[in-house]
């Protein structure tokens, strides 16, 4: 209930000091300015008086679909800042993706964040006006949030927690266990580049790429895709684990071999090099903007062209196919003609010594 | 890469197999009595499954995994000592990625760090001295292994540790030498293999002269090769070559970067900066007599084995464990008793199934639980 609207005026500017301290969690007025500031300041310009919790109106969300899609995923990432996104991009964009690839449509966020004491308000800043300005560009708002600041020490630094709701179109039903045999395997393009991109941006190696986290907001893409290729069985973005889990994933659901090619898959050179020294394979990689998508034979070409006509599928490409040999397998075609297995992948990959 | 693509190209390797199985064929194998030939290498056994080239032989001809991956032949009681000096709150411990899964007695370094230990990854011990260099108030300790390859790398970091003056810098030595084991492989019991694909990293440091042995005295081809698919299928042929003729020498494959001499600049670090042990453990193979080095006198301020208090304990691999087998050849993976079963790579009861370059970690990776032979 809003007894008091005019105490929600918000005012820019009231937190002056540098950091966070433990008094921004304590409930009080440090913690209320800094919500003001920092969260409402971003994330909400309508200035609507703040509640405990977002309300929908059924009639609305019922104009975008028939079923409610919802999600949520944590975002511990190190460095917060690494070429081609931050944390902020990463927790709106991975959330919205999640929904994505279910076929729905991303429509509202929550964001929760856990701040260690000590961490400058800034750094703050430039984060939540880096999901503002992601979540904005997708068409979605973030419409409701929580603050918790923990001692030092008890996190690295800042955490986000992004919740998302969605709405799946009428007739749209994907799902991991649907992939038949003779379907094809597609990709929206280089994959790699964002497990590649953290990893040298921790700066613990001496290696100088110039690789760029693919971190983006998939929606557009993949309704694209569907509108060309309404057949499409199944679709996962491949974040951490990297294709190759997914493409287990697939295969164990339904019941179905799969084999890749290795020289239609899509790599960047730069990362086959940076992954040929530290003794990594680029299919475990992480990405933060690349789909795997199943769709059947006849639809194939539609799918493909439908994704190199978007902006994030310039690189799209068929990699492989289902098939029906040994249940649960996936293998690939290496470039030089033989056949690896693709397995999943055992804890992290870590480099090898030489 | 433009340069690396060179050695991936899979025309030349469908001609390069062709010319392997008329070799074979004109060389009348009896049916049940395959031709063994060993990778010593960890790096070959890696390219080996990552580029399927298992499958693309003829089955007249089977690979034996080497024990050259150095995390694989660490035994458990060195690992137990890293743990305790890991432990001790005033250090920072510093290690190659794939060490840090190896299972101690008690636990991993993996472990160790989420219990509380100071335990960072790096890539180089150049980066476990710039560490030093930022942390006065704390010891940096750097786990120094692997064979020849890193060997070097370790010596120069110790050298300009003494350079500059650093005092809260040491190394874990374990760097092992890889002559004395594979001589240790000729002379194990029941030996089966007719060849040797030498290792291209290590013969970069001490050439292709150390190995004349094998080939003089125990009258066994070797060909020092390189890591690309084609350069190990260049090489599995010059020694089908050799064994039809009924020659026995030490060739070099990947002479584009092992020269025959060896690397001056680097074998003179090495021999300032170490000398050999009388022994050394290794896991599944038992001691080798001078296998491993340690620093020298000089370099003592240097050695965490002088710095600090090691347990040193000599733990027995466990017993159902069959690493020794597999490193010499005796046993496939798949037919340890423990494999995919209470030995995975999630929790490896040996070392093999530790790094990616391990042959059991490789089979399962890359082979699955299945057997390879499904895969083609
Ligand atoms: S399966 Fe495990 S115990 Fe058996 S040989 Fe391999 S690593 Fe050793």
């Amino acid at each position: 209930m809003n007894i008091l609207p005019f105490v929600r005026t918000r005012r820019l500017g009231k937190v002056s000091v540098s950091a966070v301290t433990l008094a921004h969690g304590g409930g009080g007025k440090a913690m209320k300015d800094l919500v003001d500031d920092v969260f409402v300041a971003a994330f909400d310009e309508r200035g609507e008086p703040l509640e405990d919790q977002a309300r929908f109106d059924l009639n609305t969300l019922g104009a975008h679909g028939d079923r409610l899609a919802f999600t949520t995923d944590s975002f511990v990432v190190d460095p917060l800042f690494f070429p081609g996104g931050d944390i902020g991009k990463l927790a709106v964009c991975g959330t919205v993706n999640d929904l994505a690839v279910g076929g729905a449509r991303p429509l509202f966020l929550s964001c929760a964040v856990i701040l260690e004491e000590g961490v400058a308000v800034d750094l703050l800043r430039r984060v939540t006006r880096s999901m503002a300005q992601v979540a904005n560009d997708a068409g979605v708002r973030i419409v409701t949030g929580d603050t918790k600041v923990v001692p030092r020490g008890a996190c690295d630094k800042i955490f986000v927690t992004t919740t998302g709701i969605g709405m799946i179109p009428v007739g749209i039903d994907l799902g991991v266990d649907k992939a038949c045999p003779n379907d094809v395997v597609l990709v929206n393009g280089l994959l790699g580049d964002h497990g590649a991109a953290i990893l040298c941006a921790r700066g613990d190696m001496a290696l100088e790429t110039p690789i760029e986290s693919d971190c983006a907001c998939l929606h557009g893409l993949i309704s694209a895709l569907l509108a060309a290729a309404p057949g499409t069985r199944f679709i996962r973005d491949a974040t951490r684990g990297g294709i190759a889990t997914v493409l287990n994933e697939i295969a164990e659901a339904s019941h179905v071999s799969i084999e890749i090619q290795e020289e239609r898959t899509p790599i960047r050179e730069e990362v086959k090099a940076f992954c040929e020294i530290l003794g990594l394979d680029p299919l475990y990689l992480a990405n933060e903007g690349k789909i795997v998508a199943v769709v059947p034979a006849h639809q194939a070409d539609a799918a493909l062209a439908a994704m190199r006509g978007h902006p994030l599928g310039a690189h799209a490409a068929m990699i492989g196919r289902i098939g029906s040999e040994i249940e649960g397998r996936v293998t690939m075609r290496t470039t030089f003609g033989g056949r690896r297995i693709v397995d999943m992948l055992v804890g992290e990959q870590l480099p090898r010594i030489c | 890469m433009k340069y690396v693509d060179e050695f991936r190209d899979g025309e030349k390797a469908r001609v390069l197999i062709s010319e392997i199985e008329t070799l074979v064929a004109s060389m009348a194998l009896p049916p049940d009595r395959p031709l063994y030939l060993m990778e010593v290498c960890g790096g070959h056994t890696h390219s080996i499954f990552r580029y399927g080239l298992e499958g693309m032989l003829p089955k007249e001809i089977e690979l034996v995994h080497g024990p050259g991956c150095p995390v694989c032949v660490l035994p458990m009681g060195r690992v137990d000592d890293c743990v305790a000096i890991a432990e001790d709150p005033k250090v920072i411990f510093t290690t190659f990625g794939d060490a840090m899964r190896v299972p101690g007695s008690k636990k991993s370094l993996l472990q160790a760090k989420a219990d509380g230990a100071d335990v960072r990854m790096v890539y180089s011990p150049m980066d476990a001295l710039d560490l030093a260099r930022r942390s006065p108030e704390r010891e940096v300790v750097f786990f120094g292994l692997g064979f020849e390859t890193t060997m070097p790398s370790t010596a120069l970091t110790i050298l300009e540790a003494e350079s500059e003056g650093i005092r809260n810098f040491s190394v874990f030595c374990n760097h092992i030498t890889i002559v004395p084991t594979i001589k240790a492989i000729l002379d194990s019991p029941g030996l089966q293999l007719d060849g040797f694909l030498g290792p291209g990293h290590v013969s970069m440091v001490i050439g292709t002269a150390p190995y004349e042995f094998i080939a003089n005295f125990y009258r066994k081809p070797m060909v020092v090769a390189g890591f690309e698919p084609l350069d190990i299928l260049h090489s599995i042929w010059m020694l089908l070559k050799q064994i039809k003729d009924g020659r026995a020498e030490v060739e070099n494959q990947y002479a584009r970067v092992v020269p025959d001499a060896g690397n001056d600049p680097a074998l003179n670090a090495v021999s300032r900066v170490y000398e050999l042990r009388e022994f050394f453990e290794w896991r599944g193979l038992g001691s080798i007599d001078h296998s491993g080095v340690r620093l020298r006198e000089a370099y003592a301020q240097y050695d965490a084995e002088r710095k600090f208090t090691i347990p040193n304990v000599r733990i027995a691999d466990p017993k159902s464990c069959q690493c020794g087998e597999v490193l010499k050849g005796a046993l496939k993976p798949w037919q340890c008793k423990v494999f995919g079963t209470s030995c995975t790579p999630e929790a490896p009861l040996g070392a093999l199934m530790v790094s990616s370059e391990g042959a059991c970690a490789a089979y399962y990776q890359y082979g699955g639980q299945r057997r390879q032979a499904e895969v083609v």
